[in-house]
């Protein structure tokens, strides 16, 4: 599988459907070369605007064109739309059901060299909780880029969160994906390891090591963390009998959270939430050693795994 | 542009003083609601859904009307008032306005009110919308033009002015504001709160066509609103002059009547003083 960062297949993919459908409109606020939707905006300039540093603004321009009969995607960094623009989303987008597609980049800790203010870890939490809203946490760039198509089909608002980095590949290009249904990317009887976004390609390495110790984890890949697949996750719970969630996010709000309610009401399970410790992370050199000490390794999630198999606290 | 007959001018008065009526029947009725910056707006009003807007209430979804956007959503009862007086429901609706099972709420709402064009109750994204609504008619060749009406407390709010930015470098002049500027705010006077004098000429440093005008004068506000369309390379504010409360002597310029209801007997000097001289 190649190899590419979600915002690079992202951008090429929304430059490619800019071609296939004259609808679609996109907007940043002066992070195109960041978000790269700048290859939709050399393809198509005449369907590009650039709103300056006004995310809130662009929220309402894109409310705007969708109301016009377009469909407008709003590009900027995750932790600004989630945060920022928030109130422009909740009031405008989703009370409005307005035809808006969010592609949320630099999510997670995905932008490490620019710190914890640049750094999105409660995105998830902040989009999920909102009515109307569907959110999607690809795994890779070529997953993102398959996104597009379907979000921009979909009736409604939805939020696509990027990374600016590349993960461990696990999807192929073109590969099945349908919005609100998860993938189960390994099987296993021992323990359901559930993740999404940039840990969906960890955990799969992960279960490489655990099985080497005799124990098989199924891995379920929730993608769509709004609407949540919830039988998938409660069929996984009631086969395997031991749940872990592994996110790049606060452990608060995203998809641990997501997946605890619905185990909590509809199959209780033993389950451990892996993701940043509710802490600011801090800058680094590369994204991978960001992850690693905020508690995201390949070996932190083996070592939750024996743990949480061991009956024991903490790994 | 065709000059308002003498007697357009005495009915568009006389339908603002009946919007200011029925509003004012409806906040007491529900015992809440936003008066003052109803009664401000009422000639504005009038004169944009009698006289100036494009628009086909048999068919309130039509592709090419004109969009309005009440920027200043707690002025609701006003709209709701003009909506069914032009037909988009019936009249008998307002009585049930914010019943839990009427499509009218206490802040428009597009999905469940005919002829709301988008919903809005939190300050200051009508600009921006509705610049977003202007490009999508540039982008998809319609010609339909479209208005937005807000506050003068509310241009406080920073994203108005983000709005502001992005209609003029786009040069939209198929957007036209209106700035029902009566100085008068929730708590207190807009020019001690804080002041956004001088208002025109901050619209106009920002890009767009400015007017000055009594927001009174129906003649006045039609023509404002009608050279607007003789503007083909920015976008037009109009800064209405208006008297928060207008019409009734109690309520003008005090800020207490922002968002409280009038008691029975408010009410009645009220309409003692709107009916006053008409038979």
């Amino acid at each position: 599988m190649t190899n590419y960062s979600m915002r690079e297949g992202y951008g090429r993919a929304l430059a490619a459907y800019g071609g296939v459908n004259p609808d679609i409109i996109v907007l940043d606020v002066d992070t195109a070369s960041s978000t790269l939707s700048g290859f939709f905006e050399k393809a198509y300039p005449d369907r590009f605007y650039n709103i300056g540093i006004a995310e809130p603004c662009m929220v309402d321009v894109g409310v705007g064109m969708a109301l016009g009969g377009t469909i407008p995607f709003i590009n900027g960094f995750s932790a600004l739309l989630a945060l920022r623009a928030i109130e422009a989303i909740r009031s405008n987008v989703c009370y409005a059901r307005t035809n808006v597609k969010i592609a949320a980049s630099y999510a997670g800790v995905s932008d490490y060299k620019d710190g914890p203010t640049h750094h999105a870890i409660v995105d998830i939490a902040f989009f999920r909780a909102l009515p109307e809203m569907t959110v999607i946490v690809p795994a890779d760039g070529a997953e993102a880029g398959d996104f597009v198509p379907l979000m921009a089909e979909w009736d409604g608002p939805v939020m696509l969160r990027l990374n600016r980095s590349a993960a461990v590949p696990v999807h192929e290009p073109g590969g099945e994906l349908e919005i609100g249904r998860g993938i189960q990317r390994r099987d296993g009887g021992d323990l359901t390891i559930i993740a999404c976004g940039a840990m969906v390609g960890r955990v799969m390495q992960a279960a490489e090591e655990l099985a080497e110790k005799g124990i098989n984890a199924r891995i379920l890949e929730l993608h769509t963390v709004k609407p949540l697949d919830v039988d998938l996750i409660c069929q996984a719970a009631a086969e395997t009998g031991a749940v872990i969630t592994a996110e790049e996010h606060n452990v608060i709000g995203g998809l641990g959270s997501a997946v605890a309610e619905a185990l909590a009401e509809y199959q209780p399970t033993r389950m451990r939430r892996m993701g940043i410790a509710d802490t600011f992370a801090r800058t680094a050199p590369d994204p991978e050693t960001l992850m690693d000490a905020y508690g995201l390794a390949v070996s932190d999630v083996v070592k939750t795994a024996q743990s949480l198999l061991e009956g024991r606290k903490s790994p | 542009m065709k000059a308002l007959l003498e007697r357009e001018i005495l009915e568009l008065e006389a339908n603002a003083r009946d919007l200011r009526i029925e509003s004012l029947r409806m906040i007491h009725r529900r015992q809440a609601g936003h008066p003052g910056g109803s009664l401000s707006a009422a000639e504005i009003m009038t004169v944009l859904y009698f006289k100036v807007l494009r628009i086909r209430p048999e068919d309130p979804d039509w592709e090419s009307r004109d969009r309005f956007i009440l920027s200043k959503g707690h002025a609701s009862a006003l709209l709701y008032a003009a909506l069914a007086r032009r037909g988009y429901f019936p009249e008998n609706d307002l009585k049930g306005w914010g019943d839990l099972d009427n499509h009218l709420q206490g802040h428009p709402d597009r999905l469940k009110t005919p002829g709301v064009d988008m919903n809005s109750g939190i300050l200051g994204h009508g600009i921006a919308i509705g610049a977003g609504l202007a490009l999508a008619a540039r982008q998809r060749d319609l010609d339909y033009r479209v208005y937005t009406l807000l506050g003068d407390g509310e241009c406080q709010a920073g994203i108005v002015w983000e709005g502001a930015n992005t209609a003029a470098k786009f040069r939209l002049a198929n957007l036209t504001a209106i700035v029902d500027y009566n100085d008068v705010q929730l708590d207190g006077a807009v020019h001690e709160i804080m002041p956004m004098a001088p208002l025109a000429a901050k619209w106009r440093d920002f890009g767009w066509h400015t007017v000055e005008i009594n927001g009174h004068n129906v003649r006045e506000v039609y023509e404002a609103l009608m050279l607007a369309r003789e503007i083909h390379h920015l976008p037009t504010v109009i800064i209405a002059h208006t008297t928060k409360g207008k019409g009734v002597s109690y309520m003008e310029n005090d800020s207490h009547w922002h968002g409280v209801a009038p008691d029975d007997e408010q009410l009645a000097q009220a309409l003692v003083e709107l009916e006053g001289g008409q038979s």
